[in-house]
């Protein structure tokens, strides 16, 4: 069964422009590597060099976020809405 | 590359910047920017919450981030960016803003020399994220469509 996963602004147009898009997986990881398998463009913007998630991606199931549960382990259903939330950040020259 | 579009601000919105980045020096604003197209209608000021240093560091946490996306369905409009102020430094972005830009938004940087608000510019990610483009910003005087500076969720 499909999940819910809500884009942000800044993503939609990746997402051929949906706010909302499914993917399958058990757990937040597979849901987002499904995504990103079916927008391969939002890859570069929600995951470093390295493969990590960004630390200004924020990635929520229902009300909770994913740093605080068990991470990209987090277990998901068609029942749970995964949000991805932005952090905004940024300054001066050091 | 094509050329990217010209940002228009309404006055009140560029005034409220201003005000707010001048109000919080030698501190970093921050704000979010909303209206239609590329037209800015309002800029809502929102709380800077980084723990690396307020007057060279700015943070949106998502809470806040959410009051931006909820005050752009309000009006029927949309985020288009975010806004922040580099006291006594230049209104380009730095490797910090580089590396922490979302794509799509406008990011509008406004310069405070001494307290005093100077240089507003705004820029755009590129798509390989490998820097920031320009694109110029064109004052619109306020008109008959009500523009405001609005207060966001402060905690």
């Amino acid at each position: 069964m499909a999940t819910k996963i809500l884009i942000p602004t800044p993503l939609r147009s990746y997402t051929a422009k949906q706010d909302v898009v499914e993917a399958e997986g058990a757990t937040v990881g597979e849901l987002l590597a499904n995504m990103t398998a079916q927008y391969t463009d939002l890859r570069k913007h929600l995951y470093n060099s390295e493969g990590k998630l960004r630390n200004f991606v924020n990635i929520y199931v229902n009300d909770d976020d994913i740093r605080y549960l068990e991470k990209e382990q987090t277990p998901v259903s068609s029942e749970d809405t995964v949000s991805i939330i932005p952090s905004v950040a940024g300054g001066r020259k050091a | 590359m094509g050329r990217l579009p010209t940002l228009v601000m309404r006055a009140t919105a560029d005034e409220g910047i201003r005000r707010h980045s001048q109000e919080v020096y030698p501190n970093e604003s921050c704000g979010a920017l909303i209206g239609c197209g590329e037209m800015v209608t309002e800029a809502v000021a929102l709380p800077n919450t980084t723990d690396e240093g307020t007057r060279r560091r700015f943070c949106i946490q998502p809470a806040d981030y959410i009051v931006a996306e909820r005050r752009a369905s309000e009006i029927d409009g949309k985020l288009i960016g975010f806004y922040h102020s580099h006291p006594d430094d230049s209104a380009c972005p730095s490797q910090y803003d580089l590396d922490h830009a979302w794509p799509t938004f406008a990011y509008v940087i406004l310069a405070v020399r001494g307290g005093d608000p100077t240089t507003l510019r705004s820029w755009r990610l590129r798509e390989d994220r490998s820097a920031f483009d320009e694109q110029r910003v064109k004052l619109e005087p306020q008109d008959a469509i009500q523009s405001k500076v609005t207060s966001g969720n402060f905690r």
